[in-house]
């Protein structure tokens, strides 16, 4: 019984961190950014869902797309108001680009995340979720909603496998994570590129927070917690590989469900703060990592 | 050249810490009150830079070691209060520290960059963990009440963490001008050439990692005894350790002088604008964003003309 729960539950809170993590990987493989306000702009998407259903009154459908175009909106603006000055800076030594660019995108995600306690408090919000109801499957009663964020996540994931494999823009993103002076030898500007993947980010990290909202509900202290744990799926899976990160967040979210049912939802995230010091000390490029 | 500019500056910096060295007689307990938590701050901050700034070491989890520092101190003052004096509490806060940034340093030389950023980050998860877990010896999230402080008096207290501020940075500061200072920057910016020239690039970069500790912990153990209690908010949370990155880089990296002018402008700053509610940490936040994008070389960077990168 408590193994089909912990089977279940797991499947699902997995399916959002890996939907997370992946937008944040694609990043870091690309442009070799890590966007520390990644929890942030999770959280606006959720707010802004949640502030289109409850407040506005629209449905779940529009207040879930109103979501996931903050998200977007949002990393647009990352990308504008943050990255892309300091990359272009003459001023900042490159070596110290990267120090730069994880502060002022902490600052940024911090931004935001005042911005949110400002204009809506900082209560926790839970978004009107699409599907609603319980099913008793194995035996174990479980909200339909749970179900339908697996399958969204997976649906997701599966829309960016085949974007990146199959479809021309997808193939030079690709090939930008592996080569970019090669990418811009054959014909594409780079800048493109990586509006393109600011986009693809702002779409996954926009619906995995507005499901994250419909699911555990969000407030603005999960901001800080979001964006670590999706730093830790990721370098657990080995940077800039997606599929490390999907299989790392399965790690992650079932052994944080195990723990959580089995011992105490207390110790919930400890265990896979050890795994992933043990990775750190033992293998630093992560799982599946190429470095 | 050198010697102009560095004496404008120096006359400027003497000016300001003889204002500030006779300052209790004229503000209020008030404004002392936020200085001190201010000058311990900026210590933090000098540490963190002597790390980042010249061992290039991105260390995420400042307050794993400020952490260490005052709840070990706490701790030890809380179960044996009459019998251990304070200062023995504060010395060992600060070795836990030392031991604990020994430990942050081992990962440090086998893995760089984003990768040791986030076994910081985790350390200071952990720390956290921990602290909540254990809640009878902790106080866990309501944090530890310590039954003694270093003494009621807001100008001593005052006077004691300006004293403290001078040493600490006076010794950062002379240790990053001197050879060991530039060994740490070499290694930094090129470990394998550093040590191809023949620098024990490890040696170096554990001794920065043990100062910095050193002078972390110290901070955060003087702290507790000044504040009178200690709670994760106030010394171990994530937010915390920002603040302390943003008043380095604000400050301008690698000066270790300016990291401490960033904290005081920070926590200043912070407090004045406290009557604009949640409003207040928006309008730092921006600031330092700003600041970050427009004078990357940060305040020390503004005043000198921000001709060096």
């Amino acid at each position: 019984m408590i193994f089909w729960q912990i089977l279940v539950d797991g499947f699902a809170i997995s399916a959002l961190y890996a939907l997370g993590a992946t937008g944040f990987t694609l990043i870091f493989g690309v442009s070799g950014v890590l966007n520390l306000s990644h929890g942030a702009i999770m959280v606006a998407a959720a707010v802004a869902a949640w502030a289109a259903t409850g407040l506005l009154h629209a449905g779940p459908y529009v207040g879930a797309l109103a979501g996931i175009v903050v998200g977007v909106l949002l990393a647009f603006a990352t990308y504008a108001l943050t990255v892309r000055p300091i990359q272009r800076s003459r001023r900042i030594a490159e070596a110290e680009k990267e120090i730069f660019i994880l502060t002022a995108t902490l600052l940024w995600g911090i931004i935001i995340q005042e911005a949110i306690a400002y204009l809506f408090t900082n209560n926790a919000k839970t978004v009107l979720p699409i599907v609603e109801g319980v099913v008793t499957v194995l035996g174990v009663r479980t909200p339909r909603n749970e179900y339908f964020t697996a399958v969204i996540c997976w649906a997701a994931i599966g829309l960016l496998w085949l974007f990146v494999n199959r479809t021309r823009s997808g193939k030079a993103v690709l090939a930008a994570s592996m080569n970019p002076r090669g990418v811009t030898l054959l014909g594409f500007e780079l800048s493109t590129i990586y509006l393109v993947v600011w986009g693809i980010y702002g779409l996954l990290a926009g619906s995995a927070g507005v499901l994250l909202g419909m699911f555990l509900g969000v407030s603005s202290y999960s901001v800080g917690p979001l964006t670590a744990s999706a730093f830790s799926i990721v370098v657990l899976g080995g940077l800039g590989s997606v599929s490390g990160s999907l299989i790392a967040a399965y790690v992650v979210g079932y052994l944080e469900t195990a723990t959580a049912y089995l011992v105490s939802p207390e110790y919930r995230t400890i265990p896979a703060l050890l795994l992933l010091v043990a990775v750190m000390y033992l293998r630093p490029q992560g799982l599946f990592g190429r470095r | 050249m050198r010697a102009l500019v560095g004496s404008r500056l120096f006359w400027f910096g003497a000016v300001v810490l003889v204002a500030a060295a006779v300052l209790p007689l004229w503000v209020s307990g008030y404004v002392l009150g936020l200085l001190t938590v201010a000058y311990y701050t900026a210590v933090f901050a000098m540490s963190w830079d002597l790390l980042f700034g010249f061992a290039g070491e991105v260390n995420f989890g400042p307050t794993f070691l400020i952490g260490l520092g005052a709840y070990t101190a706490g701790i030890l003052d809380s179960q044996f209060s009459p019998d251990l004096s304070i200062w023995w509490c504060i010395l060992a806060g600060a070795a836990a520290a030392v031991v604990g940034g020994v430990v942050l340093a081992l990962p440090a030389l086998r893995v760089s960059g984003p990768y040791f950023g986030l076994t910081t980050l985790v350390a200071v998860l952990m720390l956290q963990n921990f602290i909540v877990v254990f809640a009878d010896l902790t106080g866990g999230e309501i944090g530890l009440p310590v039954p003694d402080v270093i003494t009621i008096d807001a100008k001593l207290n005052y006077l004691i963490a300006f004293g403290f501020m001078l040493v600490a940075g006076g010794i950062l500061f002379g240790l990053s001008r001197s050879a060991i200072g530039l060994i740490l920057q070499a290694s930094g910016q090129d470990a394998v050439q550093a040590g191809a020239l023949g620098f024990n690039v490890s040696k170096h970069k554990l001794f920065a990692f043990a100062v910095s500790a050193f002078f972390s912990g110290l901070s955060g153990a003087l702290m507790v005894f000044y504040l009178g209690t200690a709670s994760v908010g106030t010394f171990v949370d994530i937010g915390v350790g920002v603040q302390v990155i943003i008043a380095a880089v604000l400050g301008g990296r690698r000066t270790v002088l300016g990291a401490a002018i960033g904290a005081v402008f920070l926590i200043v700053m912070g407090e004045g604008l406290r009557p604009l509610g949640e409003l207040a940490t928006l309008i730092v936040s921006v600031t330092a964003l700003l600041v970050i994008l427009f004078f990357p070389n940060g305040f020390l960077g503004m005043i000198r003309g921000g001709s060096r990168a």
